[in-house]
């Protein structure tokens, strides 16, 4: 080995290290003891599938396997539905790049400030007594507060929408900026409809940035419990919760068990969406 | 669309943007207002009365434990973070400039750091260490979860700079005869200030601010985002909000000193 190529071997190995020590390791470590016989109260090597059995057969499991997929489908598309609008602004109606610089680092920075904060930021407004029943009360729709806003699916879906929707934001405004003009310019020109621009031309060059966005979402989505506990009172269940609880509780084999399902099914979506869209031009 | 008149779409989006931004901050503010109440405020509009007192309740002695403290871990924390990040993911941006066997397989490793739901980062992290037997520690097993998410985010910058970067001047250093070392900090470095001092910032944000990984690994000692976390089952005060103000005005501020330095660096650049 040259020595030109002994020193690009050294400049990437800090880096490297870290992600095999802290990531690669501890997972390998995670599928280990997902294997392992656990008694009720501690764990001895072993290699059982029992705990994923466990997993399978149990109605409670599935079902939480079930709400997790379901908020993050809905979280992913109303963040979609909220992200390619703005990013669209962004991107083609604000015309002044420093404008475009501004308005994107405002829609930034809130990511920028603690997660927990942002969602302790909703209980002004969503509780019992919170502006949005004092509106709804206000305007005569309803006549008792209504228990439901804070401490609900809706709390939920709201707060993890606000907190990830950058996520999706700034990819797609990242692949917007990089169309080129003259395709838009050329598609008016020949009498393409607003409609027909979007259907032909952005969304398809706006897919990678899509894409892109949808893997950060739904990860992000699957793999956190905090919004889960907070907004939802600890009422509604997730994979992530599970885990976490199952740590309390110290039953580290099926919290692995479970780990590893959700890893595999997260790197499925991931597969999945990649095979609809080649993102590797966007790096 | 016409130059001179803007369409009605540029109204819709307009004000679809607007309510966006409203979204984004307006729970904020409302948070800002209720930690100004008097002493017998609540958690919930209107507000009653107007004082300092619930601010700075923050830096009393807590219930559950000193918030200064945890401040000051995860201030420390991210210091480090922000450091190691920077250094690493530069020390690696200079690598990928070129193509070299494995690179992709680096690339994959790097990014699939992101795509790993956190909680397994957390809790693979705290099984490696117990079978090691060493204790969990916000400066220990917490630090190496961070890193897991800051390197990935600043790697995709540094790749993104670095393909912008004109070799050219590199280059002519060299043919000058300066060294590998001389070329970086008289040449490459100074291009690339701006941009490390965003890296910087982000790395500092993010682990100051994080929460899942951190969870499971963070040991006896909480960081910041935990103290928090732990409050909002136990405390029903305004002084949640007055704690959630602070640290919000302090990423701000944070926020606003790295963008002047970064305008600062490139203006000096183009100069």
């Amino acid at each position: 080995m040259s020595n030109k190529n002994l020193s690009t071997y050294l400049l990437v190995t800090p880096q490297t290290l870290i992600f095999i020590l802290f990531l690669v390791i501890p997972i390998i470590a995670i599928a280990v003891i997902s294997f392992w016989n656990f008694n009720g109260f501690s764990m001895t090597p072993g290699f059982t599938f029992s705990n994923y059995l466990g997993i399978f057969t149990s109605q409670v499991y599935l079902s939480t396997y079930l709400n997790t997929f379901k908020f993050a489908g809905i979280v992913w598309l109303i963040c979609l539905l909220i992200s390619y609008p703005v990013a669209y602004f962004l991107a083609f109606e604000v015309k002044s790049p420093q404008w475009q610089t501004i308005w994107f680092l405002i829609c930034t920075v809130p990511f920028l400030t603690s997660n927990i904060i942002r969602m302790i930021a909703w209980i002004p407004f969503l509780g019992r007594e919170g502006l949005l029943n004092q509106a709804l009360m206000g305007l005569g729709l309803i006549e008792r507060p209504i228990e439901m806003f804070l401490f609900s699916d809706f709390a939920v879906i709201l707060a993890m929408v606000q907190l990830y929707c950058l996520f999706m934001v700034a990819p797609i405004f990242n692949s917007m900026i990089r169309i080129d003009r003259a395709l838009v310019a050329a598609a008016k020109d020949l009498g393409s409809s607003g409609f027909q621009i979007q259907k032909e031309i952005i969304l398809p060059l706006a897919a990678p940035g899509i894409a892109i966005g949808s893997i950060f979402v739904i990860t992000l989505v699957m793999g956190e419990f905090a919004t889960m506990r907070l907004m939802s009172g600890g009422k509604t269940s997730s994979v992530g919760y599970l885990i976490k609880n199952q740590i309390d509780s110290l039953q580290y084999p099926m919290a692995a068990a479970n780990a590893i399902i959700l890893l595999l099914l997260a790197l499925l979506i991931v597969s999945l969406i990649l095979r609809t869209v080649d993102i590797r031009k966007q790096l | 669309m016409n130059k001179s008149k803007k369409s009605i779409s540029y109204y819709l989006l307009a004000a679809f943007f607007s309510l966006f931004v409203l979204f984004l901050y307006g729970p904020m503010l409302g948070m800002f207002l209720l930690s100004l109440q008097s002493p017998e405020g609540t958690l919930t509009f209107p507000m009653r009365g107007f004082s300092f007192y619930w601010l700075q309740s923050v830096f009393g002695e807590q219930r559950v434990g000193s918030f200064v403290d945890a401040f000051g871990r995860s201030f420390t924390l991210a210091i480090i973070i922000a450091s190691i990040t920077v250094v690493f993911s530069v020390l690696a941006g200079l690598a990928f400039r070129k193509q070299f066997k494995g690179s992709s397989t680096i690339f994959y490793l790097t990014i699939s750091s992101l795509i790993v739901p956190s909680i397994l980062v957390s809790l693979g992290i705290g099984i490696l260490f117990s079978l090691i037997n060493l204790p969990v520690q916000w400066f220990s097993s917490a630090l190496a979860g961070h890193l897991t998410w800051t390197l990935p985010f600043a790697f995709l910058i540094m790749l993104g700079i670095f393909s912008r970067f004109n070799p050219a001047y590199e280059e002519a250093a060299r043919d000058l005869g300066a060294s590998e070392t001389t070329t970086f900090w008289e040449i490459v470095f100074p291009l690339i200030a701006a941009s490390v001092v965003g890296v910087g910032l982000l790395g500092f944000t993010l682990s100051y601010d994080e929460f899942t990984r951190t969870s499971l690994i963070s040991g006896a000692s909480n960081t910041l985002p935990l103290e928090i976390f732990g409050m909002t089952t136990n405390v029903t005060s305004p002084s949640l909000y007055a704690l959630g103000t602070l640290t919000t005005i302090f990423s701000f501020v944070l926020i606003g000193v790295a963008l002047f330095t970064m305008q600062f660096l490139s203006r000096r650049q183009t100069k």
